[in-house]
């Protein structure tokens, strides 16, 4: 029933996000929200590549799809993430995506090292998601709407990460022989340095303050130790090792040479062709 | 969940009834009404703006269905806005019984309800509902995997009459 004249042109635009008024906020809070958004999707995005990586060549079938479904997770989050930072900055979604220098990404150090194997990837994996857990449960009643409401669903999406990642390591770890060791082994090289997901972040306190996260990064790497400890030590696996996260744990001061391998992949087809539209 | 009530505004019926034409490309048994992805009409000086909600963040279903509901609702006004909005999280129990039936009907199960909390993490795993065979109704069925060819699905196995089947997540 349409005819051709009637329809207007008018091209599609990203996802909106929720409408707020970005100068309404204090601009020392704007930035600090906008600085935790960037490490949230840089977190996601990484990972979310990384699990890419597995498509085609997973131990099995079934996880061949399941990586595939992580990684497209994983992405769409980082997007939402990217976005929603771009509405507080001005700065498009798709620029901090795939033309930033690799030394501006700001992914936690857990990410840097290739995927290695299939017990370090779910070790690492399992690592990611229990720490990310209760990094998104401290933003849950944010004071910033938009951020809450877009926190509220990744949740629900996380939930079948963990469980997947929590099944597997369970599997692995209580397989005596070479899979335990090489939880082990991954455990004991990963576990100190997962730390790096609640490095301090500059503005931190203004966060806290302002009721958009519940409390220091400190104090949610703790109650992270406590979980995941408990969890490990049902699996008679090793506790995670006591210490407090690194200052630098998204710093470095060269970028690391695995995540220069894996940027160089990322930003392939947007370094090949200025401005490709998808 | 905000139901899409039947306003007594005739042309929001009328717009109301004509996304039951459009549907979702991934599972195109169930409109984006019964899906419970619409989540809000309002129509005014000739114009119509809808707020869809995505299943899923990553679904690149919702930029299809976007545009299909765009381009549908050009027939009610010349311009019409579809923007998407994270207001408030879509979960399964926004499919309708309408919905529900037509996904059985199509070989998918459809989502059961929530289990338990689904906030707590970590020590207190939740466990994924069981499947109820879409075939033949039974619950004697085992997951296979959480992770289905799109975002929104898992892949069963049913044992008693031995039919592999997909299960829209519980979200």
């Amino acid at each position: 029933m349409t005819t051709e004249s009637r329809r207007p042109t008018r091209q599609l635009i990203e996802p909106d996000l929720p409408a707020f008024d970005a100068s309404a906020l204090d601009p020392e809070l704007r930035a600090a929200i906008a600085e935790l958004l960037l490490t949230m999707a840089d977190d996601e995005f990484v990972i979310g590549f990384r699990d890419s990586e597995w498509t085609g060549i997973a131990p099995m079938l079934e996880e061949d799809v399941a990586f595939s479904s992580l990684a497209q997770d994983e992405i769409g989050h980082a997007r939402l993430f990217y976005e929603l930072r771009g509405a507080l900055t001005g700065e498009d979604p798709d620029r901090l995506a795939f033309h930033r220098q690799p030394s501006e990404y700001r992914h936690a150090r857990l990410l840097d090292a290739p995927r290695q194997g299939w017990a370090f990837t779910i070790t690492r994996r399992w690592l990611y998601d229990t720490a990310d857990s209760i990094r998104l449960a401290a933003l849950a009643n944010a004071s910033f709407a938009p951020l809450a409401e877009v926190v509220a669903k990744v949740r629900r999406e996380e939930r079948y990460h963990l469980m997947h990642l929590d099944a597997w390591l369970e599997r692995l770890g209580t397989h005596h022989g070479r899979p335990r060791g090489q939880v082990l082994t991954a455990l004991k090289q990963l576990a100190a340095v997962a730390l790096t997901v609640f490095a301090p972040l500059v503005g931190e306190q203004v966060l806290v303050d302002a009721g958009v996260l519940s409390a220091p990064m400190s104090q949610l790497a703790d109650r992270w130790r406590s979980d995941a400890t408990a969890r490990l030590c049902a699996l008679n696996l090793r506790p995670i090792p006591a210490g407090t996260p690194p200052t630098d744990g998204r710093d470095r001061p060269q970028p690391d040479e695995s995540f220069l391998w894996l940027w160089k992949e990322f930003t392939s087809v947007a370094r090949l062709e200025e401005g490709a539209q998808w | 969940m905000v139901a899409p009530t039947i306003s007594p505004r005739p042309l929001e019926s009328a717009i109301w009834a004509a996304l039951h034409d459009v549907h979702d490309p991934e599972i195109p048994a169930i409109s984006v009404v019964d899906l419970g992805v619409v989540r809000r009409v309002e129509t005014g000086d000739g114009r119509i703006r809808v707020e869809l909600l995505p299943t899923f963040v990553g679904c690149p279903a919702i930029d299809v269905m976007r545009h299909d509901v765009e381009e549908r609702l050009l027939d009610f006004a010349d311009e019409v806005s579809v923007e998407i909005s994270f207001a408030e999280p879509w979960t399964t129990e926004r499919i309708t019984p309408a919905g529900r039936d037509a996904l059985r009907a199509a070989g998918f199960a459809p989502p059961q309800a929530a289990s338990g909390d689904n906030t707590r993490l970590l020590t207190v795993l939740p466990s994924l509902p069981v499947g109820e065979c879409p075939y033949c109704g039974s619950r004697n069925t085992t997951l296979e995997n959480a992770f289905g060819p799109t975002l929104c699905r898992s892949i069963y196995h049913c044992a008693n009459c031995s039919q592999p089947f997909e299960q829209f997540k519980e979200v």
